[in-house]
């Protein structure tokens, strides 16, 4: 049987940390994206289109992220199309994301008083003028901590992508206590890496809400 | 003629008939005060003027403009019509200078110097030439207020609309927002304020238009009105005020 040094475990976590780190880009800016798409779609107030993102939002929200990724990856072969766990995992991160992030972003405008509407209405604005020069400006603000708070959550929730096969951060810990029997020490430092992405996250996002010295 | 002509509107919430046929006709450069207890319709008649509130039935002209439902009139009307509120709603992120500024630009497209120039001059008239570079957080409500009172008169309104704008101030600041206003209407600027001040309403306007259960109860002359309420209605609520 093969020996592996704390180095040995080391070096192979860390390379699996590319890849969690890797997924949790891709599930924060395509998530992002399509946030931002949803939530400026569900400010034109089509009571169609805002239905249907509610609906979207519901499906992504009440229910588990790991049940996504399983109908990602196993649902979608059942119906003939195969996909690859960075795939699924991917495309699920993502919608998964872009449900929350909407969420986040819409309460920051919905958060604003109406009075902020109605100000700008009174002054002759335009919607897409108010929108540009007083709601967004003010709803980034009180977003971004938030926003960079939710991105904790994603690189957490790549570890379910470990279930699928797609080996990141925790799959490797799991397959490297397969071989070395040694939970304790291996599980220790996968969480020690985890938290050493994470913690900076957390760090910056507190920053960033004493930075933004919100006005009002 | 007047600037602006009330006939006859009727505004519902759901069920709720909160607007019952009311008449208003303000002459250029009048200074209306609305009183009445809470709840009879005063903010959401003084809405109506400006299209915040659409209204189901009747006619308000202003400035010759019918007010209707319609996005891109109401937008021209806004040129005609100012708002000042309760709680100011100043934009947070802006300085005074810039609340000020902002719309000029943007609607009027007056150019940088321009309307810099011109948001000076105006801040300047409501006492606060220092406070170009100030956040609406670093002021005091009296001042904040003025502030708003500033953006509305950039636009160059024809009438200005102020729904209790010192009912949020604390009292030893009430009086600074009031000298504005009286400045305002030494100028000539059509004001229609819904107010508690009775006695800014008694000295300074010159009709006064009580408003009860959704209905102009009782209008008339301020000195009149204050001296002789005719309705046992405004009786009470005179003397439950004063
Ligand atoms: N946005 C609204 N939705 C439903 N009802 C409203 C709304 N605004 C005001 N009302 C109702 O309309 C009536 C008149 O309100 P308002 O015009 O604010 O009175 P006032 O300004 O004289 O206190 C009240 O019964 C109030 O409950
Ligand atoms: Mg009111």
């Amino acid at each position: 049987m093969m020996q592996f040094s704390d180095w040995d475990i080391l070096r192979n976590l860390l390379l699996a940390a590319r890849w969690t780190l890797l997924l949790s880009l891709i599930a924060f800016t395509g998530g992002g994206l399509v946030g931002l798409c949803l939530t400026l779609a569900r400010s034109l107030r089509n009571p169609l289109i805002s239905g249907f993102i509610k609906a979207y939002v519901e499906l992504f929200q009440g229910t588990p992220l790991l049940m996504q990724l399983f109908l990602a990856f196993f649902g979608l072969s059942l119906i003939g199309i195969d996909v690859d766990p960075w795939t699924a995992a991917g495309l699920s991160l993502t919608l998964f994301s872009s449900a929350f992030l909407h969420e986040i972003w819409r309460g920051c405008i919905d958060a604003l008083p109406k009075g902020q509407w109605e100000a700008c209405r009174t002054l002759g604005l335009s919607y897409l003028q108010t929108m540009r020069y007083v709601i967004l400006p003010q709803a980034l603000r009180i977003a971004i901590a938030p926003t960079v708070g939710f991105s904790v959550q994603i690189v957490k929730g790549t570890a379910l992508a470990s279930i699928i096969g797609f080996v990141e951060l925790t799959k490797a810990g799991t397959m490297l206590n397969n071989a070395t029997f040694q939970p304790f020490k291996v599980f220790a430092m996968v969480a020690v890496l985890y938290f050493i992405i994470c913690y900076p996250l957390s760090l910056f996002a507190k920053h960033l809400e004493n930075k933004t010295h919100v006005t009002r | 003629m007047s600037l602006v002509s009330i006939d006859q509107i009727h505004k519902y919430y759901g069920e709720n008939h909160v607007l019952k046929g009311v008449d208003l006709k303000v002459a250029p450069g009048e200074v209306v005060s609305i009183i009445g207890r809470s709840g009879s319709g005063k903010s959401t008649l003084l809405r109506c003027i400006n299209g915040l509130e659409a209204y189901q039935q009747g006619a308000i002209v202003v400035d010759s403009q019918a007010v209707e439902d319609d996005e891109y009139k109401l937008r021209l009307l806004s040129r005609s019509v100012g708002m000042v509120f309760q709680n100011f709603n100043l934009f947070p992120h802006m300085t005074a200078g810039e609340n000020v500024m902002l719309a000029p630009k943007l609607v009027l497209g007056q150019d940088s110097k321009t309307s810099r120039a011109h948001a000076q001059e105006l801040l300047e008239k409501v006492g606060l030439g220092d406070k170009f570079d100030a956040y609406p957080n670093n002021l005091s409500g009296g001042q904040q207020q003025r502030v708003a009172i500033a953006r509305s008169l950039a636009m160059s309104p024809k009438v200005l609309l102020c729904d209790e704008i010192t009912s949020a101030l604390d009292p030893e600041l009430v009086g600074e927002v009031l000298k504005v206003l009286e400045q305002l209407k030494a100028e000539g600027m059509t004001l229609i304020l819904v107010t508690h001040e009775m006695n800014f309403a008694r000295d300074v306007g010159d009709t006064v238009v009580f408003m009860h259960q959704g209905k102009v109860w009782e209008t008339g002359p301020s000195d009149e009105v204050f001296a002789s309420p005719q309705t046992s209605e405004l009786q009470s609520f005179i003397s439950a005020v004063l």
